[in-house]
């Protein structure tokens, strides 16, 4: 076992900013070649003429999920060095219907945006501001709402936890459910395809 | 030395790529600039290559991608420069600034999300796709484009710091390290986005 690499000490903090920096590179440039430095293409998600934020973002999950658990089963990755966010349900589903409506308002998610004013899109970069604003007020509010925003603690927990059965099991159930989202996803794009504006 | 890459193009065939060697990217760049647009790649190819990224950070790091919680160090950052008490008598703040050893921004997001913007740049101009302008159905005024584009970004800062994370470190890497909350967060995300489409419709079909 010898990855993560950081966390067996392979390298210090400051190389790991580097890291960071490289791997934001591959992030934005990945996230670009999508489409997804355009509104107009996120947002098309919304009216299923166009689904290809879909089925980016489950190819992306199904990639990295299926190579992160063959590395561990090799033993080359120990999982549990991989930091999991912990779960605090009811504010994570809350924040994740805010979230969702704030897409479909602003055309743009945090990342995406970055990518959007790094190609000139003046909307991305107002949406940018919006972010840091919207922080901002959060951060503002946050004594009165800390109590819910602590509230549900799971800690961090997995689907396989949850239900009690194996990784593979939900990783196979997954790709499942991906696979089957993709042929949904390209006949929803033809059925819808008379929304495309233009 | 020019290493001549092949990239998918949309038709699922390959296309002559660009030099990638740093010393010819500035003339690719230049090159392509002069080129009309490239269309984006097939949503399966960028979707394997966003996946392998996130992987290498899982391997290399040991955590995955993010993105909202670099915005979240800088506004610390900057309500700490104008009131210090105020913003270290705040929990959300104080999680950001640290023990104050080092300056926030010194964060491994920070960095990351530096690289997210170079990378898109770096993408959009070898793809012919750099330009200023503003992204909206034909139905919407640019004003009130940016207006929308104002207020879906103050929406989901609020809803990204609340959900403890947004698409990139809730929807990407939490789903795919199988976590609870990053799935309820997904669904939650699209639940919220599909319900507001239709109002919202004007500005995009």
């Amino acid at each position: 076992m010898s990855a993560p690499f950081y966390k067996y000490g392979l390298f210090g903090d400051e190389i790991s900013l580097v890291m960071a920096f490289l791997i934001g590179i591959g992030f934005g440039f990945f996230l670009e070649r999508a489409g997804f430095g355009n509104a107009r293409k996120l947002a098309a998600q919304f009216y299923l003429y166009d689904m290809t934020v879909f089925k980016v973002m489950f190819t992306a999950i199904v990639t990295a999920m299926i190579g992160l658990y063959y590395l561990s089963v090799l033993g080359f990755v120990d999982l549990s060095l991989v930091y999991l966010s912990p779960t605090f349900l009811l504010p994570q589903v809350i924040g994740g219907l805010i979230l969702g409506v704030g897409f479909a308002v602003g055309g743009y998610c945090p990342g995406t945006s970055a990518v959007s004013a790094a190609t000139g899109r003046l909307d991305g970069m107002v949406f940018l501001l919006g972010i840091v604003a919207g922080i901002f007020f959060f951060g503002e509010v946050f004594p009165a709402i800390e109590s819910f925003y602590t509230t549900t603690p799971m800690g961090s927990v997995t689907l396989p936890q949850l239900f009690g059965v194996s990784y593979g099991l939900i990783l196979f159930l997954v790709v499942l459910m991906a696979l089957g989202g993709f042929l949904l996803a390209s006949w929803a794009e033809k059925k819808f395809a008379h929304l495309r504006p233009e | 030395m020019n290493a001549v890459v092949a990239l998918p193009s949309r038709n699922g065939g390959f296309e002559e790529g660009p030099e990638m060697s740093i010393l010819s990217s500035a003339a690719a760049i230049a090159d392509h600039a002069l080129h009309k647009e490239r269309p984006y790649w097939h949503p399966y190819a960028a979707g394997i290559g966003l996946g392998l990224v996130l992987l290498l950070a899982f391997v290399i790091v040991g955590r995955g991608l993010g993105a909202s919680g670099a915005f979240s160090s800088l506004v610390a950052t900057v309500v700490h420069a104008v009131a210090p008490a105020h913003a270290e008598s705040n929990a959300f703040y104080g999680e950001y600034l640290g023990d104050g050893s080092k300056s926030p921004l010194l964060d491994w997001l920070v960095f990351e999300v530096m690289g997210v913007f170079a990378g898109g740049f770096l993408s959009g101009a070898l793809a012919g796709r750099l330009r200023i302008t503003v992204e909206k159905g034909p139905r919407i005024s640019t004003p009130g484009r940016l207006m929308l584009a104002f207020l879906g970004g103050f929406i989901m800062g609020v809803g990204a710091k609340l959900a403890r994370g947004c698409t990139s470190g809730q929807g990407l890497t939490g789903g795919a390290l199988l976590s609870v909350g990053g799935w309820a967060f997904m669904l939650c995300v699209f639940a919220g986005a599909y319900a507001t489409a239709y109002f919202v419709r004007r500005q995009w079909i």
